[in-house]
């Protein structure tokens, strides 16, 4: 049985104080999404709309991703296609190597993560330096991102004085964050000024100007492709939307959804290279398009990546990223790792109550709840789900389709409960930390009967 | 005067039958026609969200035989029945009289705010109450607005408690935050879901509540085995229940 979340949440929920500092770090920033949200009056219209736009571009994605190349193509910039992960590090490594790149600045894509290009090109020599300031905290500490958007959210700034202190040689014992930031700041200065390329993810690709958005609150994306004369954009396919005056639906929901902000702090648009220099889109599908084969799950393609589904789930906030099996954690997470590998991540469709939280907090209305619930079905259609869980909902069903034999497994149930012998199996996991129902002598059909009953009488 | 239906979730019918006769007593008392088909056993819910449609088809099929003649279909449950009127379909196609069920079927709040047009309860209940906003009630039956939306104000639970004398209903800092019961949850994934609930127990503590209502006893269920264990002065209640004993104190 895969238990890989419930394993790792018993463990990150055991350190109570340091659960509900996590917990509360990141309501913190479902808060300042619900003032975001709240201050624009057309909020519930605006999710409608960027639903609708991108139900619509996932319809014809194929051709909106057409009309994008094309015009891209004619504003200079080189397009590459990529079937999968291994294709688009060939891509990107290659496009390097022939620069004769060393050095590359790299601003925050979970997209690269996804495709795992910085081990590659590690392997081939070449010194990546994620220059997203909570990207590089968790890359010093050779650690994966726990957060779509704060990456080192888990860190606490102890945590990352001391990291900075063995590895970009602060003075010890720093926990100021302006302090740290500045020496973060000045660090990756250095790295900036030498590096010979820049990568950048993708926000928003747009078909009808061929340009492509990049949305940071540090200018890092900036800084990294405007000093190196080549630079390189990675982006997944559902990118694109048809547009750009489609744009403006999504960039009043993304920051506000994300962190609260009203919009990011820099929102680049890139159409065209440098003077003299080179921009490259590589466009990756990478199991995309077996998602947009599918009814159920086409949705999920319309994330934007902005982590408040993340934020506001009760579990992603007790349990912390890395108690979910798939690089992207939380309820989006769940929903595009199963996909992805229904064995490896058969537990993370589990790692839900089902609150729909995350369902109602989505800027384009991504069902999530929905989705992971059918992804449970899926998993038992597999064959994966756990035998035990199997064959007791298969007893269950069995039971509760006969009446007699349902009063019968209530009277037992009930019998064992007012005796004190229920602690066992599920019982005994339930009882760990709460109480059994205290199981009443009549169950209410019994009250019902002799009621009726006694009015006859 | 239609004739109602009284759909009695299983774990209701087993361990919470005073919920089930509060239900009861308070339909009866606003002159409603009330009648308990026995054959009922449960919606199939465990083993829908456990991922087991298949087992949990012919329970809903025998749902819609069972229920399918009266007029209107009412539940103390915000869960069950929103397996009914959101879930059906997915097990049983769209079919005609299926949509009809689903469409009278009620959660007991709605129904009394929605269909019956309760405006002044009788009674007093002079407590402290926080309110739990069960999520399947909140986010697929709309009972009230959730947090995340920006919908116009909506609270129908509160809206029935609010008419009681006396009453003094609660603000919470985190007003609808699941509790972590979450049906078979709240054993695969033990500790997370005893945390939840601790902290939405402390934030009614915060709040000075001296009672914890709410419209689904399976999340009431989990809340209060953690308040019994750590014997915390604070009892959970359903909504049919404080109207019940509102009526006594008149």
């Amino acid at each position: 049985m895969n238990t890989f979340h419930a394993d790792k949440a018993a463990a990150f929920a055991r350190d109570v104080p340091h659960a509900h500092w996590h917990d509360t770090a990141l309501w913190f920033m479902r808060v300042k999404r619900d003032r975001g949200a709240g201050s624009v009056p057309e909020w519930e219209k605006l999710r409608n709309a960027a639903s609708g736009i991108k139900a619509h571009t996932l319809s014809r994605l194929a051709d909106y991703l057409e009309e994008f190349e094309r015009n891209a193509k004619a504003n200079g910039i080189q397009v590459h296609w990529a079937r999968d992960g291994a294709e688009h590090n060939r891509i990107v490594g290659g496009i390097l190597e022939a620069h004769g790149v060393k050095l590359v600045a790299k601003s925050k894509s979970m997209l690269t993560e996804e495709c795992g290009l910085n081990p590659y090109l590690e392997a081939r020599g070449l010194e990546i330096v994620d220059t997203d300031l909570g990207e590089r905290i968790v890359q010093l500490a050779h650690e994966p991102p726990s957060h779509i958007v704060m990456p080192a959210i888990h860190k606490k700034k102890e945590q990352i004085g001391e990291l900075f202190h063995q590895t970009i040689g602060t003075a010890e014992g720093l926990s100021d964050p302006k302090v740290l930031t500045e020496a973060a700041r000045q660090h990756l200065r250095r790295k900036f000024l030498g590096a010979q390329a820049g990568l950048s993810g993708v926000n928003f690709a747009i078909a009808d100007t061929g340009g492509i958005v990049v949305v940071t609150n540090e200018g890092n994306a900036d800084m990294g492709t405007s000093l190196p004369p080549l630079h390189i954009a990675s982006m997944g396919v559902e990118k694109v939307i048809p547009r750009a005056r489609d744009l403006g639906v999504f960039l009043r929901l993304l920051a506000r959804s994300a962190t609260g902000q009203p919009i990011s702090t820099y929102t680049t648009h890139f159409h065209a290279p440098l003077r003299s220099g080179e921009l490259h889109v590589v466009i990756v599908d990478n199991g995309r398009s077996e998602i947009l084969g599918r009814e159920t799950f086409r949705r999920s393609l319309s994330c934007i990546r902005c982590g408040a589904c993340l934020n506001t789930c009760p579990v992603y906030r007790r349990s912390g990223g890395y108690s979910y099996s798939y690089l992207i954690p939380g309820p989006i997470g769940a929903v595009l790792g199963a996909q992805r590998d229904p064995v490896a991540h058969a537990s993370l469709p589990f790692a839900s109550s089902l609150c729909g939280s995350c369902s109602d907090v989505c800027p384009v209305k991504i069902d999530l709840h929905h989705e992971i619930l059918a992804l449970r079905e899926e998993i038992r259609s597999r064959k994966i789900l756990p035998g035990g869980k199997r064959l007791s909902m298969r007893i269950a069903g069995v039971v509760l389709r006969h009446p007699a034999l349902y009063r019968a497994f209530g009277w037992l149930a009930r019998s064992l409960l007012r005796a004190g012998v229920a602690r066992v199996g599920p019982g005994a996991t339930w009882a760990r930390q709460r109480e059994l129902p205290a199981a009443p002598k009549e169950t209410f059909r019994e009250l019902w009967k002799k009621e009726r009953e006694e009015k006859v009488a | 005067m239609p004739t109602v239906g009284l759909f009695i979730p299983c774990y209701v019918d087993q361990f919470y039958p005073r919920v089930g006769m509060a239900t009861l007593r308070v339909l009866r008392r606003l002159g409603l026609e009330v009648d308990f088909p026995e054959e009922q056993t449960c919606c199939g819910q465990p083993m829908y969200n456990s991922g087991c449609a298949g087992d949990a088809r012919p329970l809903a099929e025998r749902f819609v035989r069972i229920f399918g003649r009266y007029d209107h279909v009412v539940a103390p449950s915000g869960s069950c029945v929103s397996m009914v009127r959101n879930h059906f379909r997915e097990l049983l196609g769209d079919r005609p009289e299926l949509g009809a069920l689903a469409a009278r079927t009620y959660e007991l709040c709605e129904y009394l705010v929605d269909v019956v047009g309760v405006k002044s309860l009788e009674g007093s209940f002079p407590r402290k109450v926080g309110l739990h906003r069960s999520c399947h009630g909140l986010r697929e039956l709309r009972l009230a607005r959730s947090s995340e939306r920006m919908d116009p104000p909506l609270d129908k639970a509160r809206q029935l408690l609010g008419q009681l004398r006396g009453i003094e209903l609660l603000d919470l800092e985190r007003p609808d935050e699941c509790c972590g019961f979450g049906g078979t949850f709240a054993v695969n994934e033990e500790a997370v879901s005893c945390l939840m609930g601790k902290d939405r127990i402390a934030d009614h503590e915060k709040a000075g509540a001296e009672i914890i209502a709410g419209y689904d006893m399976s999340c009431l269920m989990h809340l209060d085995g953690l308040l019994r264990r750590e014997r915390k002065p604070i009892r959970v209640m359903h909504v049919a229940e404080i109207l019940e004993e509102a009526r006594l104190n008149p």
